[in-house]
């Protein structure tokens, strides 16, 4: 599903340039469960929002689902995300003035769906996230937990490829944390590829594959317990 | 062009525009206020041009009015101080030899006591002929003008004003073929017409020959008045004629104090430019604001565009192309002002009934629904115009850049 050789990304700062990754080697299959750990400055962060097509890598091959990404532009990044990738972000990044349900349906607009039945799958979304009376209530009526759960249902409406999460639990208190990672599993299950990053262990340990990085290499790459169990 | 027909492109506009009042409102305001200013200007201005127009309204607006006076100039014999008295014979002598005089109107007055059955009235008599009606077109509510041949054969007929009709005759009582009484000689009355502001309320038109038989006034006459040919300046054509006059009567040509005269074109014209100054500056203004509304809106957008940055890079993550993108913010202007010219017309033509209601010497504030539709188009089009640049910045950022914003 993604498969990265040799990927290398730098930000100029000023005149010097700031090696972010130094060649990362990943490979993640079709239905996988994979954290992404890491302390800050690590290149974590860079590393999804490469594979989120949010940003452009300088040298290394990036295949998603059989498809190079190479020499991307706007349009055809913001159609691709559009068709495989859903996002869940640490400050959810919900619309402030959009309803739950009309956050939730804001993909499939831009996929051309008609409106009618774009609020309508998207309710069956906050449905399955445990929202559907919230559907009407605009994200500050709502708890973190919930925005979390409402930015889920906005990642899976349209049924995308690869949900990449962005420490989607570092708002989160413990309780809340647990029912997010909760969704994230039973999605996992529905054989979806879940790619998550995350600083906190015992969110990585309820994922089926942690990746560490440092200093823009992988230092380890293994298969959890909870990977084992099933 | 598709998606400017399609349902869900405006939904997600009037969505963000309508969750948004108070940067909807602010940015609207600018365009309102021009748009609103330019109606309400430009339909003051017609306002004042039309009150000027009623006043002057039923006369030739290119004329003059002279009449004899005394001489201050001794000439050919003549001392000074001699009275001098217009003549029919001039009157032929203007109309053969003067190029661009359309009419001469020589007139007579004076007043009397006129009575019908028990009611009496002190009215202006005017002598007339029916050429008169040519440059004071009289309105006539029923009957008719004086004609020739009433001048021809003397008759004792007149025409009323609606103020002498008033004064005269009970409510609705028939007047035509009636007979009123003019310092003690009967008068069939043969018309009624509308008084108008300029002329004064109280008149009674009777033929000239007839004036001249009863009021012993031989060939002379009180004064006249000499419209001009459209193409030829009522200036000239005053002095052209006073110099005839002169000339006639036997008077130093720089004797300026034999004919009195009012030149009423040259007063128009004064009046007329005002009016032009007034409209130009009212143009001015109107189109100033205009524009400056526009750029606020563009302006207001743009700090819009850096305010809802996160917002734009949320939906480009989601899947929103740069086109998209770029053509809902270029929407929400175009909505925009089209929401703001609309208000501003509808509150301009508001203002407007205000102004008609209230102000007294404003009469009839109207505008061109030509030039209203041409100014709305204008600031329609400036307004996606305008659109284009906060567009352009909306996009100019990465997504990342714009997801990281705060």
């Amino acid at each position: 599903m993604i498969k990265i050789e040799k990927l290398h990304k730098s930000y100029p700062i000023g005149k010097d340039s700031l090696h972010v990754l130094k060649g990362i080697d990943l490979h993640i299959k079709e239905g996988e469960f994979v954290s992404i750990m890491g302390s800050s400055g690590s290149g974590k962060s860079t590393l999804l929002n490469i594979v989120g097509l949010l940003d452009v890598h300088d040298e290394g091959d990036y295949y998603l689902n059989g498809q190079l990404i190479k020499d991307m532009n706007e349009k055809k990044a913001a159609l691709l995300r559009n068709k495989f990738l859903g996002f869940i972000f640490q400050s959810f990044n919900l619309i402030s003035y959009k309803t739950a349900l009309e956050n939730v349906a804001l993909p499939l607009y831009y996929k051309g769906m008609a409106r009618k039945e774009r609020l309508q799958v998207a309710l069956d979304y906050l449905e399955k996230v445990g929202l559907k009376d919230w559907a009407n209530h605009l994200p500050n009526e709502l708890s973190g937990g919930q925005k979390q759960r409402v930015a889920i249902a906005r990642a899976l409406v349209t049924k995308p490829k690869v949900v990449l999460a962005d420490e989607p639990t570092g708002a989160l208190d413990s309780t809340t944390t647990d029912s997010v990672m909760d969704l994230l599993k039973d999605i996992n299950n529905e054989g979806m590829t879940v790619f998550v990053i995350t600083h906190e262990e015992e969110v990585a340990e309820q994922t089926k594959r942690i990746v560490r990085l440092k200093d823009g290499l992988i230092i380890s790459d293994e298969y959890t317990k909870a990977s084992k169990a099933i | 062009m598709r998606f400017l027909f399609e349902k869900d492109t405006w939904q997600e506009i009037y969505g963000s525009i309508r969750k948004n009042k108070t940067r909807t409102a602010i940015t609207i305001f600018g365009a309102f206020w021009g748009i609103l200013l330019l109606v309400g200007l430009l339909g003051a201005a017609k306002g004042i041009e039309n009150s000027f127009n009623s006043m002057f309204g039923d006369f030739a607006t290119n004329s003059v009015f002279m009449s004899g006076s005394r001489t201050s100039m001794p000439f050919k014999g003549f001392q000074e101080g001699r009275q001098i008295n217009l003549r029919l014979s001039d009157v032929d002598k203007i109309r053969s030899e003067i190029d661009g005089v359309q009419f001469v109107v020589p007139r007579n007055a004076t007043g009397g006591l006129v009575t019908h059955g028990l009611k009496t009235g002190n009215f202006t008599v005017f002598g007339d002929f029916p050429l008169l009606d040519a440059v004071q077109k009289k309105k006539l509510i029923e009957g008719r003008f004086i004609n020739q041949n009433d001048i021809n054969d003397n008759k004792k007929v007149c025409v009323i004003s609606e103020g002498v009709y008033n004064e005269l005759y009970d409510k609705k009582e028939e007047s035509i073929d009636t007979y009123i009484k003019i310092t003690g000689i009967n008068y069939k009355v043969i018309g009624v017409y509308e008084s108008s502001q300029f002329e004064g309320k109280n008149n009674i038109h009777i033929p000239f020959s007839t004036f001249k038989l009863v009021y012993n006034r031989g060939d002379k006459f009180a004064w006249m008045v000499v419209t001009g040919k459209a193409e030829y300046d009522i200036v000239q054509l005053e002095s052209d004629v006073k110099l005839l006059l002169k000339n006639l009567h036997k008077i130093h040509p720089k004797d300026n104090r034999a004919f009195r005269g009012f030149n009423l074109g040259e007063q128009i014209k004064q009046v007329t430019g005002f009016l032009t100054g007034m409209q130009f500056l009212t143009w001015f203004v109107g189109i100033a604001t205009l524009i400056a509304g526009v750029f606020a809106i563009g302006n207001i957008l743009l700090i819009t565009v850096k305010e809802r940055t996160k917002e734009i890079g949320i939906r480009r993550a989601l899947g929103a192309t740069p086109v998209k993108v770029r053509q809902q913010i270029i929407l929400e202007s175009l909505f925009l002002t089209l929401l703001a010219g609309s208000l501003g017309i509808i509150a301009g033509g508001f203002v407007l009934m205000l102004l008609d209601n209230f102000v007294e010497f404003l009469v009839n504030p109207t505008v061109n629904i030509t030039i209203v539709l041409i100014a709305y188009t204008v600031l329609v089009i400036l307004g996606t115009l305008i659109g284009f640049i906060p567009a352009y910045m909306a996009t100019i950022v990465k997504p990342i850049d714009a997801l990281r914003e705060e």
